[in-house]
């Protein structure tokens, strides 16, 4: 048997905030081999290789109980260090502030957390819920010198980069303007432009996914948005940013 | 922009999918486990699962389901049928169920939605609400599967349980179910129009004209539909296709 100091692969924070089932099936579905954990112990998420880092609920109820486990630190620390992954709650906590609750995040990025104004109509006229709920396209951006020459791939021979919206290593093999899904009432306003790797409509474009070295999140819930979800869950595991 | 949900609901009943029509004569559709992931191949946006078991000896079964269902197929799962309490919810939400329908018990005791959406998020508690026509242009809430009045009207019942913390409301009108000649139009329109939350139209789909009136008139956020799909007439991915053309944004 392996002993209980055998490196942890992925370690998924569970700040008792709901169910973490569904994020751990789904890396088990892409990493069977790997060691993966559920764990409110910071020491844990310390010596995780990679970090997950879901939500779901209310924002100020997500922060007291982090920190009711003594987890701050831990996250902190692995979301500057090593390859981190939030999720949902898990990207919006990242920020420095958020609306809900008027709480403060853990500010590791610079940004606001808002909500989708009520009473919003789609061009039907119809009202626009919220929660945005169901599964909607992720318009990837790209930040390289590559994206100002995109009238250069439109032209390139081989068609195939023409799918390929951003280089960053979490979106490869997905399509541009993939579809995937969403359950929120919140988004992120990040204060950086050059973190967003994602945008989304609803009906105005909103951020849904950022990165920055090695830490990168996302609005949508990969491990609910089928063979996409899976991908970038995979390239996830197998992303060793420097 | 984002995709108007299709949605198979499966009956289960003694560890087997049934169908029947009206909540009576149970039609055997197949296993849960198989007819899960074939609708998962073909697209499907979601899937929403109703125990209506009626013995508690069977209880546990459900629960073995579901955690099959969720390591294989990675679309979010609703869970519906016998949610009394909180320690259901959470117990539905641990074998791996991403939502939790409420039906009668939001009924009997109203603060169970406010308790279950206050611990768990408004995101994973779905209220159901089983309506029949009392009049034109009034509905009225049933529990029992439809032989049961409550005396409620269905779009005040709805707004409540929207302000109780409700995420979404997966509305059935009693008249229509199992009858295969269209959702109750008016009842769908109704209720979206009266709520900010999603409303998933449910009850009377026997063709896919049916599933895009359901948005195109109803207004509804999202389409749920049983025997269509079970008996093999038609499969999502035709749903959807017939969608699109109608002009319905659908995740193809």
């Amino acid at each position: 048997m392996h002993g209980k100091n055998q490196m942890i692969d992925v370690a998924v924070v569970d700040y008792g905030m709901g169910n973490l089932r569904s994020v751990e099936q789904a890396l088990r579905k892409v990493s069977p081999c790997a060691k993966i954990v559920v764990s409110d112990d910071p020491e844990a998420v310390a010596n995780a290789r990679r970090v997950v880092f879901p939500g779901q609920g209310a924002m100020p109820d997500c922060m007291r109980e982090l920190d009711a486990r003594g987890l701050r630190s831990a996250v902190l620390e692995a979301a500057r260090n090593k390859p981190f992954l939030g999720i949902c709650i898990g990207l919006q906590m990242l920020f420095e502030h958020s609306a809900e609750g008027d709480v403060a995040g853990l500010g590791v990025l610079p940004g606001e957390v808002v909500r989708f104004a009520s009473g919003m109509k789609d061009a039907q006229g119809n009202k626009l819920k919220v929660p945005h709920m169901g599964w909607n396209q992720v318009h990837q951006i790209t930040h390289s010198p590559l994206s100002e020459r995109e009238g250069a791939f439109a032209l390139s021979p081989s068609g195939g980069k023409l799918d390929r919206g951003s280089d960053h290593p979490l979106w490869d093999g997905i399509a541009q303007d993939t579809r995937f899904y969403f359950v929120h009432s919140y988004y992120v306003q990040p204060q950086d432009g050059s973190l967003v790797q994602g945008n989304s409509d609803y009906p105005q474009p909103f951020v849904c996914a950022v990165a920055q070295d090695n830490l990168f999140a996302v609005q949508f819930h990969p491990e609910k948005s089928a063979a996409a979800g899976l991908k970038l869950l995979q390239n996830f595991i197998n992303w060793n940013p420097v | 922009m984002l995709a108007k949900r299709i949605i198979p609901c499966l009956d289960v009943t003694a560890g087997r999918v049934v169908k029947g029509v009206s909540f009576v004569e149970l039609r055997d559709a197949g296993d849960p486990v198989e007819i899960a992931r074939r609708y998962d191949e073909q697209g499907a946006d979601e899937l929403t699962f109703l125990d209506i078991t009626a013995s508690s000896d069977d209880r546990g079964i459900i629960f073995r389901i579901i955690e099959q269902v969720a390591s294989q197929v990675f679309i979010p799962l609703t869970v519906g049928g016998g949610v009394r309490e909180v320690q259901d919810v959470r117990n539905l939400l641990n074998a791996g169920a991403d939502k939790v329908s409420i039906n009668t018990s939001a009924i009997l005791n109203p603060q169970l939605v406010a308790d279950a959406a206050g611990r768990y998020g408004s995101q994973c508690i779905v209220v159901a609400i089983d309506a029949k026509q009392a009049a034109s242009g009034r509905w009225e809430v049933f529990t029992h599967g439809g032989r049961k009045a409550t005396g409620l009207d269905a779009v005040a019942w709805a707004i409540k349980m929207q302000r109780l913390g409700a995420g979404e409301i997966l509305l059935t009108s009693m008249d229509r179910d199992g009858q295969k000649n269209g959702f109750d139009l008016a009842l769908t329109r109704a209720v979206t129009d009266a709520l900010d939350i999603p409303v998933i139209a449910s009850g009377g789909v026997g063709n896919l004209q049916h599933l895009a009136d359901g948005v195109k008139l109803g207004g509804a956020d999202a389409v749920l539909a049983a025997s269509i799909f079970h008996f093999g007439e038609y499969t999502v991915q035709q749903a959807k296709e017939f969608m699109a053309q109608q002009g319905i944004e659908v995740r193809l």
